[in-house]
């Protein structure tokens, strides 16, 4: 994470007053979820700087059962290099230093990673703690973090235990997450709610207050895994406690909607929904990321058409 | 422009304007200069004068449209009287493909219609288009279905005739299917009077009825000014006028429409309360806030322009509703980015500025965003007043623009009086997590929409409409069927009023009464025993009261024999009478069933007293005794029919297209006054007060004036049959002196006359001081024993207000 010296979130005492003190409307939610992105248009050079803009965010993603080392290389390799040369160049983009945010894996593809990625800024996040489901052992848990930091994860997505939120046992919650912090040390932590599998908003606004007072650096919505992945509206209700909590605390907690996110325009909607709900520092990698895979292509695809006035075609983007 | 670098640091947003070039071609096309729309031809105006149109966010001009004069609406008003012949006569099927016709045609001109309609009026072309226009389409849908349904679902119902729609300028297209659609649908032909500073998609729209085959003269599209209007609202031969527009101008419209037997419906201001209580999701309670009283920059008759917050989380809620004023964009209509344009012109500026200057007078803090507001064209920013209090002038006037007032309350019940304390209503959010506080809250509030934990929701399947001063009668939904139609076996009243010799109303002369003096005649045979006295008091708030004046009025069989006396009532006793009325208002909240049994026990009571009733009439009238005898049998049937109405009319789930329920509520209307007819003296009496009653209200009755004994012989009926003191309250005496306190009383939200034409006329026109509902008879009886005219549905319409609830549902 580059120049962007914001203090780190060092937790809080649980407040569980706060996590009490929630009140979620889910059809009111909706309603605003719906319009966010047709009260605001982004188009033209507009919209090619906020695409670019939103692959600096891109965690860019392989979280799958067949990932090799030539997989992991490739798709780090894309990570680099994200859009193009000619298409860079034709925007005057060249020398903005767009990379992706990350490039996110299984603990075992770190070292492929970081192979392609020596020499570069760009973070490796490794997905820990009995990632997708999160109930392995406790203590390998934590081992897991521990051993993915040393391997030199510089950002580590944490998965919480679905059951402490959904039997509303909040101090359970804190505990582990602040275990999970503990073993993190200098790496940032990512939280996942796996919100598809939380039920109401309620308990995904209380499940966020909870990381945050446990000293998440990110709070993020899925694992991928889910059958519900982001959602605006578990967007709209993630980024209101983020804002709640830097009025309590003045620490900004960064957020990762994942899974789903395909499009160039599912991507400018997103961004729109953190201007409007965060404000601009929010639209950067220090605060915000996508878990992704395939929307980096699309958003290649409508940059080239950017350039050229021509719609592109998938084959003519290199793939990760 | 800045490169794609400099954005990539700044992460602005940039204008993203929608095209206009269709829109401008379609005002090229036709030298952008419009005609009236008369019996499908596009006619010159008589004295070929012209209205310009200008664009609000630029001041540019538009287009000239024809201003109308009273011959030119004479000649729509003859088109539409001549093709209701043939249109009324169609089948429900025929008027369906041509509503449904319609509304395929909006849809497929949709984004060109949005675009003309952003840039005469200046609302955000984002409204427009995913708000105005699809609501357009969908009342035409919706009604093609009630066209389709009619036969069976307004069977015993009949069009009204030609009707006058006199609409505003704030949701142009809009507000024109509202009106046109109910009217089509139940077979009516149409004048329609736009806006004069916005008709283009009006005359879009007459393209579109050509394009769609409708026929000459079902739809005529008039633009002009106040001429035009006048001419409508006054035009003998129409037959219902809808408005929609301010207060003060229905007033105007009921006085003029006053006595003429045109029916009337209104859609007037509002100042709808925004209630937010400490359990409300206040990001949702905020959001719900831009779209209450910043949508359509704040030009809306419903808008949630008086923000009522718990004073424990005020604060807070505050703090952050300034938060997200600083992220409103204001700017060009056609820019799909804003969330708010231009106000619709300088006159409207500056209207809204006087009031936010008066408030800051007053002493409110004033709070506008620090947000770039454009430089030229009529834009106002988005404004927060607090500081306020009921008294302020800012929280009592509709302000129509993008200005809030807030004010704290501390409990529900605190809510609910602030909410109430108004002389509108329209509309009412309602934000509370809780269902027990949500629900009270809706079910208290007086208010023809009630949002909860929402707010501007708008559906064909849903009536809209006012309370109190907000207007009567409803615009969607079945219920808003009802203003189109008549009951069949009812001609159009057409009264002709006899104002003597001064040739003016007069209502001085009118409601005028000198108390009667002893007559020098005695009814007593010289030397004989004098009969015992019996004289009928009043009867108000379960207590027989003797008449304030201490006058009494002799009642005199056909024969000219005294066979009574009855108080003289005045107008302290009507005063009194209402009071007693207030009071008694824990009646709504007595359960159905428990309406049912009281109305029961009083037709119980009545049954066993039935020779004494049936004499009384005969004394009385000089009716046959069989006759008599009929009618107090019909009365107890009647008492029945009423107790059974108790609790079948409660309301209905609209079908809307809110995930979530949307409950038509029959609310009562409060406190009504009713004037009863001389024909079926205790027949007319029970069929008018006991719907009345069994909907909830309470009522002030004025019986027969010559024939008032059968209401008085009622007082013994009424205190044996356990009903509360003060729900019905008799006032005998002069019926048109008494009526013309009862229909000035501002405390009164209905009037029901059954008298004179001339005293309908002063019923209507009085009525104009609160809005209140009427309900008269323009001097032409009914068949009181006849089912049909007796006790149709027109007595439980009449004693019921619309009042749709929104409830939206969802989990995740």
């Amino acid at each position: 994470m580059e120049n962007h010296s914001i203090a780190r979130n060092t937790g809080i005492p649980l407040n569980l007053g706060w996590v009490e003190n929630t009140t979620v409307n889910p059809s009111a939610t909706q309603r605003r979820a719906v319009t966010l992105g047709k009260r605001r248009s982004i188009k033209k050079e507009w919209q090619a700087a906020w695409l670019l803009k939103a692959i600096t965010c891109i965690d860019l993603t392989t979280l799958a059962g067949d990932d090799t080392p030539g997989k992991v290389r490739r798709l780090a390799a894309k990570a680099r290099q994200p859009v193009r040369q000619d298409i860079l160049e034709a925007l005057g983009a060249e020398n903005l230093g767009i990379t992706t945010g990350a490039v996110c894996v299984y603990h075992e593809r770190i070292p492929d990673a970081l192979a392609v990625l020596k020499g570069t800024k760009i973070p490796v996040a490794a997905v820990s703690t009995g990632f997708p489901a999160g109930l392995s052992p406790f203590t390998q848990r934590i081992q897991e973090i521990k051993a993915s930091v040393a391997l030199g994860a510089q950002e580590i997505d944490i998965v919480i235990s679905r059951e402490h939120v959904l039997q509303g046992n909040w101090e359970a919650l804190y505990r582990e997450v602040c275990e999970m912090r503990a073993a993190c040390g200098e790496a940032h932590m990512k939280t996942i709610l796996a919100t598809g599998e939380l039920g109401p908003l309620w308990n995904v606004a209380k499940a966020s207050k909870i990381c945050m007072m446990a000293g998440a650096d990110f709070i993020k919505t899925s694992t991928g895994k889910e059958p519900v992945n982001a959602t605006l509206e578990v967007g709209l209700t993630m980024t209101r406690t983020i804002r709640e909590y830097q009025a309590m605390t003045d620490f900004k907690i960064g957020f990762k909607p994942a899974g789903g996110i395909r499009t160039a325009k599912d991507a400018l909607t997103w961004q729109i929904l953190m201007k409007e709900e965060l404000g601009n520092e929010w639209l950067e990698p220090h605060l915000f990321r996508f878990g992704a895979s395939s929307l980096l292509t699309d958003i290649e695809r409508q940059l080239s058409h950017h350039v050229t006035g021509r719609y592109a075609a998938k084959h003519h983007m290199p793939i990760s | 422009m800045p490169s794609i670098a400099e954005i990539f640091k700044t992460m602005d947003y940039s204008p993203a304007p929608e095209s206009a070039a269709a829109a401008q071609a379609w005002l090229d096309d036709h030298g952008r200069k419009f005609d009236l729309f008369i019996n499908n031809q596009w006619q010159a105006p008589t004295d070929a004068t012209y209205i310009e149109v200008t664009a609000p966010a630029s001041g540019a001009k538009l287009a000239d449209v024809a201003n109308a004069n009273s011959a030119d609406i004479d000649k729509a008003v003859k088109a539409a009287r001549k093709a209701f012949k043939t249109w009324s006569a169609t089948t429900g099927h025929q008027r369906a493909r041509y509503l449904y016709a319609i509304a395929r045609n909006i849809q497929k001109h949709g984004r060109l219609f949005s675009v003309l309609e952003s840039l005469d009026n200046g609302k955000p072309i984002r409204e427009s288009r995913d708000i105005d226009i699809p609501l357009v389409a969908r009342h035409f849908y919706h009604h093609a279905g009630w066209a389709q349904l009619m036969a069976t679902e307004m069977a015993g119902y009949q069009p009204l005739g030609v009707v006058g729609q006199v609409i505003p300028w704030n949701f142009p297209l809009l507000m024109l299917a509202w009106k046109i659609a109910p009217a089509l649908a139940m077979g009516n032909t149409v004048v329609i009077k736009l806006a004069p500073s916005t008709p283009l998609t009006a005359i879009l729209f007459a393209q579109i009825l050509q394009e769609s085959g409708l026929p000459a003269g079902v739809v005529n599209v008039v633009t002009g000014g106040d001429e035009a209007g006048a001419s409508i609202t006054s035009h003998p031969d129409i037959d219902k006028i809808a408005f929609t527009g301010s207060t003060p101008v229905g007033a105007i419209i009921r006085r003029v429409t006053a006595g003429t037997g045109k029916k009337l419906s209104l859609e007037l201001g509002g100042k709808s309360p925004y209630i937010v209580f400490e359990d409300a999701d206040p990001d949702g309670a905020i959001e719900g806030l831009v779209d209450a009283i910043w949508f359509n920059q704040g030009e809306v008759c419903c808008a949630g322009s008086r923000l009522l917050v718990q004073e424990n989380i005020a604060d807070d809620f505050l703090a952050n509703l300034r938060r997200r004023m600083g992220q409103l964009r204001v700017g060009d209509s056609l820019d799909k980015s804003i969330d708010m344009g231009a106000v619709v012109d300088p006159v409207q500026y500056a209207t809204i500025d006087k009031w936010v200057k008066a408030g800051v007078n007053e002493g409110a803090a004033i709070y506008q965003p620090d947000i770039p507001m454009p430089e030229n064209g009529c834009f106002y920013p988005p404004t927060l007043l607090t500081n306020v209090s009921p008294s302020s002038t800012v929280v009592q006037e509709e302000i129509f623009g993008p200005v809030l007032v807030a004010m704290t309350f501390r409990t529900p019940a605190e809510a609910i009086q602030l909410a109430n304390n108004t002389r509108y209503g329209l509309a009412a959010s309602i934000w509370s997590e809780n269902i027990n506080t949500a629900l009270e809250v809706a079910h208290k509030v007086k208010a023809g929409s009630v949002w909860i934990n929402s707010t501007n929701l708008f559906d064909a399947a849903s009536g809209f409409g006012g309370y109190r001063e907000s207007g009567f009668g409803r615009e969607g939904g079945k219920e808003g069927l009802y203003e189109y139609v008549r009951p069949i076996w009812k001609k159009r009243p057409k009264p002709t009023l006899d104002w003597g010799e001064n040739g003016e109303p007069d209502v001085k002369a009118w409601s005028k009464h000198t108390p009667p003096r002893p007559s020098t005649k005695s009814s007593v045979a010289n030397g004989s025993l004098p009969p015992l006295d019996r004289t009928s008091k009043l009867y108000i708030g379960g207590k027989q009261a003797r008449p304030d004046g201490n006058y009494n009025l002799p009642i005199l069989s056909p024969d000219g024999r005294e066979i009574g006396q009855v108080g003289d009532g005045n107008r302290k006793d009507i005063r009194n009478a209402v009071e007693a009325a207030h009071k008694a208002r824990g009646w709504a909240d007595r359960s159905p069933h428990n309406r049912a049994q009281i109305l029961y026990y009083i037709a119980e009571n009545l049954a066993i007293r039935a020779d004494e009733f049936a004499q009384r009439l005969v004394d009385m009238t000089g009716c046959k005794k069989k006759d008599a005898e009929a009618e107090v049998q019909q009365s107890v049937e009647r008492l029945f029919t009423y107790a059974a109405w108790s609790d079948k009319f409660g309301g209905t789930v609209q079908e809307t297209t809110l995930r979530g329920i949307v409950v038509a509520y029959h609310d009562y209307l409060g406190v009504i006054g009713i004037a009863c007819p001389d024909e079926a003296p205790l027949l007319a009496f029970i069929s008018l007060l006991a719907p009345a009653i069994a909907r909830g209200n309470t009522v002030i009755v004025i019986p027969s004036e010559k024939y008032p004994l059968s209401a008085t012989d009622f007082y013994q009926i009424l205190e044996t049959s356990d009903l509360p003191a003060g729900v019905i309250n008799i006032v005998t005496g002069k019926r048109d002196h008494l009526t013309k306190t009862l229909v000035e009383h501002d405390d009164v939200d209905a009037m029901w006359y059954f008298g004179t034409a001339e005293g309908s006329y002063f019923v209507e026109y009085l009525s104009s001081s609160n809005m209140k509902r009427t309900w008269v008879n323009y001097g032409t009886a009914r068949d009181w024993s006849d089912e049909t005219q007796g006790a149709g549905h027109d007595f439980l319409h009449e004693s019921i207000q619309v009042k749709n609830i929104w409830v939206p549902t969802g989990v995740t």
